[in-house]
């Protein structure tokens, strides 16, 4: 651009560090907490300079867990956390490619409606139906275990359009020409369309990870046995309402590791993260 | 638009939708169509009894001064959020636009917020501003704030609009940026050559055709003030003090798990899901129509 030299440039650099430091301060405060000793942070005399107690506080955080609010290890939180997110990421990508293989290369009765019934689904986030839905999963005895958390929800519109978006673009000349070879709808899909979504695939499995491992008000809802926990529902129990008993460097580790994995996934996948999240919100 | 190669079975399309279709009609169509029943009876005291009502919690509601707020303050609330977290937004994605060095650590030391959750976000900002251990309370009380979120509800108000602004910098950013990029470059020249000063050119030019990326945005971070606000909501205030952060959300949760008001919290299900029912619709006709652009 014509003007952009010398002054501008530096305004602009500044105002960028400005930003990125409004961003990370809140994380900084945590990790510089999650190093300092309880009774310091009690006393409201924080430094703002990291502490001595890193691996002592993050030992007890992730194998012992806090004395009082909820004696589990955030370790197993995390555990729980992660097959959540899994399951939730893999099993969306699955039944959602399967159904757009369906509608997009198949005729058959009530193909539009069906398509219509999955994209409505758009409209019903769970915080609106939440209480038939913890009925529902009660009824089916699946609270505390992994398929309750998981399965209800595992539907998705965004990613069954996006898969059928995809296959829109897929040339015929690919399945006459393994139509010539003598593959079925089967084999085509496994030996041909799955290897071309593979990009897609991680793509959407990068942001479905963290939508997964994001959850709170579901498992909030559905577990009730501490060893079920995930760590976004435990770090909210950490935080008692009196004050005094809250182990704050213990909840600030807790905050620290419970953001490392989806920010970790985000940053190292930064181009199919992008991507991922243009193309779901279209 | 049909694919034209198609192929022919009569039972393995249906095979293949089968998953889907089952779990969204069990835990999507089946609840939501309990909540409209719900909403329709009311049931005693001790849940022994219920009776059908038609109307009757849909106007209870609407008599509660206590709704008519909440929906004030949600409005408010998602307000708030999206004017504060757009406009920082769009100054960082401005500035990262221009052709500067380190422009791709900039956007990663930007983006990861987006990945943070709800509840978490909410713990690193209650710790920051707790009245008593709180950092940035410190420095607020000597300049002479009299700060308490914990007991003044605007105060608290204030803390959960700031941090969930705070979230939604990040992902308002990424799309500013994917908009500015693909604004062309030959238009701003062009004004650059009329003599447009840079402060006009943006106002004149970039800021017009980014229009269609901001009301996007505007209407997806209503949505998110709706309801992922949730998490953060219940991990600083729970609602309070007094009922000064209930959003329709919380409220919802709060009668229904908390109040065990189940006929008033399934009608005020009914009134959200029509509210994104509407959002959605927009947010399709415009998604539509940037297709056909």
């Amino acid at each position: 651009m014509v003007e952009e030299e010398g002054f501008r440039r530096y305004v602009a650099h500044i105002i960028l560090w400005i930003g990125i430091a409004i961003v990370a301060f809140p994380v900084y405060i945590a990790f510089v907490a999650s190093t300092q000793d309880n009774a310091l942070i009690a006393n409201g005399q924080m430094s703002l300079l990291p502490g001595g107690h890193f691996f002592e506080t993050y030992y007890q955080t992730i194998f012992v867990g806090t004395s009082g609010s909820t004696r589990e290890p955030v370790g197993n939180m995390m555990l729980n956390s992660l097959v959540m997110a899994l399951l939730i990421a893999v099993g969306k990508i699955a039944i959602s490619i399967i159904s757009a293989y369906a509608i997009a290369y198949f005729r058959f009765p009530f193909r539009m409606p069906i398509f219509w019934i999955i994209f409505i689904t758009l409209m019903l986030p769970v915080e609106v139906r939440i209480y038939p839905t913890y009925k529902i999963v009660a009824d089916l005895h699946m609270l505390d275990s992994y398929a309750g958390l998981a399965l209800p929800l595992i539907a998705s519109a965004t990613a069954t359009l996006l898969f059928r978006q995809f296959f829109m673009t897929v040339p015929d000349e690919l399945l006459e020409a393994s139509r010539i070879d003598g593959a079925g709808p089967l084999r085509f899909f496994w030996d041909t369309l799955l290897p071309l979504s593979r990009t897609n695939m991680a793509a959407l499995f990068v942001i479905l990870f963290i939508l997964g491992w994001n959850q709170y008000l579901w498992p909030l809802l559905i577990t009730t046995r501490d060893d079920m926990q995930t760590i976004q529902v435990g770090i909210r129990k950490m935080i008692t309402t009196t004050d005094a008993l809250t182990e704050w460097p213990i909840v600030m580790a807790t905050a620290m590791l419970a953001m490392l994995p989806p920010v970790f996934v985000v940053v190292v996948m930064q181009k199919l993260f992008v991507r991922g999240l243009v193309e779901t919100e279209k | 638009m049909q694919k034209q190669a198609i192929f022919q079975s009569r039972l393995l399309p249906y095979a293949l939708v089968a998953p889907q279709l089952a779990i969204v009609l069990l835990f999507f169509y089946w609840p939501a169509l309990q909540a409209v029943i719900q909403s329709f009876l009311l049931q005693d005291a001790f849940g022994l009894s219920t009776s059908f009502v038609w109307f009757e919690n849909y106007l209870d509601l609407f008599r509660e001064p206590a709704y008519f707020e909440a929906i004030l303050r949600t409005f408010f609330f998602s307000f708030a959020i999206a004017v504060s977290s757009l406009s920082f937004a769009l100054l960082l994605a401005v500035m990262a636009d221009k052709p500067l060095r380190g422009s791709m650590l900039y956007r990663t030391l930007l983006i990861w917020p987006y990945a943070v959750a709800p509840p978490v976000v909410g713990v690193l900002w209650i710790f920051m501003l707790h009245p008593s251990l709180g950092i940035i309370a410190r420095y607020l009380r000597a300049i002479g704030v009299d700060w308490n979120p914990l007991l003044d509800g605007d105060q608290a108000a204030t803390l959960i609009i700031l941090a969930a602004a705070w979230k939604q910098i990040s992902y308002n950013f990424l799309f500013f940026l994917a908009g500015l990029q693909s604004i062309p470059r030959s238009v701003l020249e062009a004004a650059a050559i009329d003599g447009a000063r840079p402060m006009r050119r943006f106002w004149t030019v970039t800021f017009p055709l980014l229009s269609p990326t901001i009301f996007f945005l505007l209407v997806v971070n209503i949505v998110y003030a709706f309801f992922d606000t949730f998490g953060i909501i219940d991990t600083m205030t729970r609602g309070g003090p007094g009922k000064s952060t209930e959003t329709l959300v919380y409220k919802v949760y709060s009668d229904g798990l908390l109040g065990g008001n189940l006929g008033s919290s399934a009608a005020q299900s009914v009134i959200l899901m029509v509210m994104v029912i509407v959002l959605t619709g927009i947010q399709f006709r415009f998604v539509e129509r940037k297709v056909t652009y």
